[in-house]
């Protein structure tokens, strides 16, 4: 200890130096690597946006297509089409989906938890046309497409996303609240219902909307179910319905170019919906948690 | 210096016994446990305890950590189905029927057996449905009278009168925990359980649990679990003390030392083991 005191250097050397390039590189790598990510969403937003614009108007909003060899009109149907199946697929697998969710997360043995969390899995790898092939062989032959058929077949797409996001979101609500409920000598359905499934709401509101959005581009499912070209707005799940995903492919094979424009704003239009409803889950949210710790 | 061999003089903990409260040696039985033992899965958790619990007496249950208080409190009103893998021997009979015995639900047991956590748990929900819900839930009437009662019964009334309404998470720590005192007392239930209430409080709030609990054996049995010597002898009018018995294989289980009046806990313990631990050499 009486020798005079050694100290390491503190400015770098040549390793130091080739360690610090080496950590820089890494650092400009995974940082082009993310902007590449976001500019690919930026390219597509840019490519349809500018392709759409121009045939965006009021009549592309409220007015059916133009009967052929005139010009103009709008997609109004496809968009009422769409809404409906939309909703109806919701409509079907958001509860069930929820209720697979809290059997898987609160009442099955972690054994049947863990098999049917794979099977779910597998579902969810499913291509979608498979599952339109399914529908239709099994609604659609001999009866005809409706728009609910395409809603059935939405509805298997979606039930994995809500199923498993709800899944992953009860796994979060703290065991205290769960021991909390159980000792007040209510039921365990009680406590699911009364207490984890509103501490979770938000998290089953943003897995749902996820699965909305990705229900809503799905074209393979409607191809089989519900492609009969329909140019009268309805609302009626009964009927064959248009819809946008299918109006996209049908725009893009016309050879008239005003049709192609058409398309491409019909995409704007899907595109603006799964935006809008995302940020609107995402306000949803931030309120329900706000509200919360007031 | 003391040499080896001198016994420490017994800590200076106050005993706080009112005179008006002795110790009721023969009054109800409300919990009679016989022969408890719990495992989870090989483990021994608590072997072979057995004990009376008498009503409107505040019961301590004070040990080192990992000597089995918990796992015995939860058996009696049968939290601890919840654990996978917990299994329970002996008999716990409650006005002489038995929790464990065939029949008996779980739901039905807590209802009549409340209990409060270590970490207050307040659900996401507001101060007035925190408490009203279990009421609802069960079908009770008056759930506003309930609700106000339940509050003043928990001294948390005159704080939140102004803000029912107002999210249950908003509150200190010492205000959520005596909330989920409030929810317990809410469906009135006939026992409360309280599993370490103030362990994670500061000591303001803390004394303020702890004069709740006196207030609160006028009208409920409490069996209150702490590792905090001097509020067992603060607060209870019996205490047992549980210990860890170690065998040769190593193996390690709960067992019940000693249970007897407070005061005797901690001025003359019959047993060295609990001498030593209330008077700090061990645990």
């Amino acid at each position: 200890m009486s020798a005079a005191p050694t100290t390491g250097l503190l400015t770098p050397d040549a390793r130091l130096r080739r360690r610090k390039l080496v950590n820089h590189a890494m650092q400009a790598v995974g940082t082009l690597a993310a902007l590449a990510a976001i500019s690919v969403l930026g390219l597509v937003v840019y490519a349809v946006a500018s392709r759409g614009y121009s045939a965006l108007d009021r009549n592309f909003f409220t007015k059916v297509p133009a009967t052929f060899g005139q010009s103009g009109g709008g997609i109004a149907n496809s968009i009422a089409g769409s809404i409906v199946i939309v909703l109806v697929a919701t409509a079907i697998a958001l509860p069930f989906g929820v209720l697979v969710a809290i059997y898987l997360g609160e009442l099955a043995p972690r054994r049947v938890t863990l098999a049917f969390s794979l099977v779910l899995d597998v579902l969810n790898g499913l291509p979608s046309i498979v599952i339109g092939i399914f529908i239709f062989a099994l609604l659609v032959i001999g009866h005809g497409q409706a728009a609910w058929k395409a809603s059935v077949a939405l509805s298997i797409i979606m039930l994995p996303l809500v199923a498993r996001s709800t899944q992953e979101v009860l796994a979060l609500v703290p065991k205290e609240l769960r021991e909390g409920s159980l000792a007040l000598g209510v039921s365990r359905w009680r406590a699911v219902l009364g207490v984890i499934l509103p501490t979770s709401f938000g998290g089953i509101l943003t897995g749902a909307t996820l699965a909305v959005a990705r229900a809503a581009g799905e074209t393979a499912p409607l191809l089989f179910t519900c492609s009969v070209t329909v140019t009268t707005i309805s609302w009626d799940p009964h009927q064959a319905l248009q819809s946008i995903p299918l109006t996209i492919f049908e725009l893009l094979e016309s050879p008239d170019p005003a049709d192609h424009a058409r398309a491409w704003a019909a995409a704007l239009v899907l595109m603006a919906f799964v935006l809008i409803l995302s940020i609107l889950a995402k306000t949803a949210l931030a309120r329900s948690r706000r509200k919360l710790s007031r | 210096m003391q040499t080896p061999d001198t016994i420490l003089p017994v800590a200076p903990i106050e005993v706080a016994q009112r005179s008006d409260a002795r110790p009721p040696m023969h009054r109800d039985v409300v919990f009679d446990v016989r022969g408890l033992t719990v495992r989870y899965g090989t483990t021994v958790a608590v072997k072979d305890v057995s004990l009376e619990i008498h009503r409107n007496v505040v019961t301590a249950l004070i040990g080192p950590s990992g000597c089995g208080k918990s796992t015995f409190i939860r058996c009696l009103n049968r939290m601890n189905d919840l654990i996978p893998g917990a299994r329970v021997e002996g008999e716990v009979l409650y006005q002489g029927q038995n929790l464990y015995g065939p029949g008996v639900d779980p739901v039905a047991v807590r209802r009549w057996i409340g209990m409060v956590f270590q970490k207050p748990n307040p659900f996401p929900k507001s101060i007035y449905d925190n408490v009203a819900w279990a009421p609802k839930v069960l079908g009770l009437k008056d759930v506003d009278a309930r609700v106000e009662r339940a509050l003043q019964q928990a001294a948390l009334w005159d704080e939140v009168k102004g803000r029912l309404k107002r999210s249950a998470l908003a509150l200190s720590g010492g205000q959520q925990q005596r909330l989920c005192i409030a929810r317990a007392l809410a469906v009135e239930p006939e026992a409360v359980l309280l599993d370490e209430p103030a362990s994670a409080l500061d000591p303001i709030a803390t004394s303020s649990i702890e004069d709740l609990i006196h207030e609160l054996k006028r009208d409920y049995t409490i069996v209150i679990v702490t590792h905090n010597m001097q509020q067992a002898a603060r607060v209870a009018d019996m205490t047992a003390f549980f210990s860890l018995d170690v065998k040769e294989d190593g193996s390690r289980s709960g067992i019940l030392v000693e249970y007897d009046e407070t005061e005797k806990i901690f001025t003359q313990p019959s047993d060295p083991r609990t001498e030593g631990y209330v008077t700090g050499r061990f645990g």
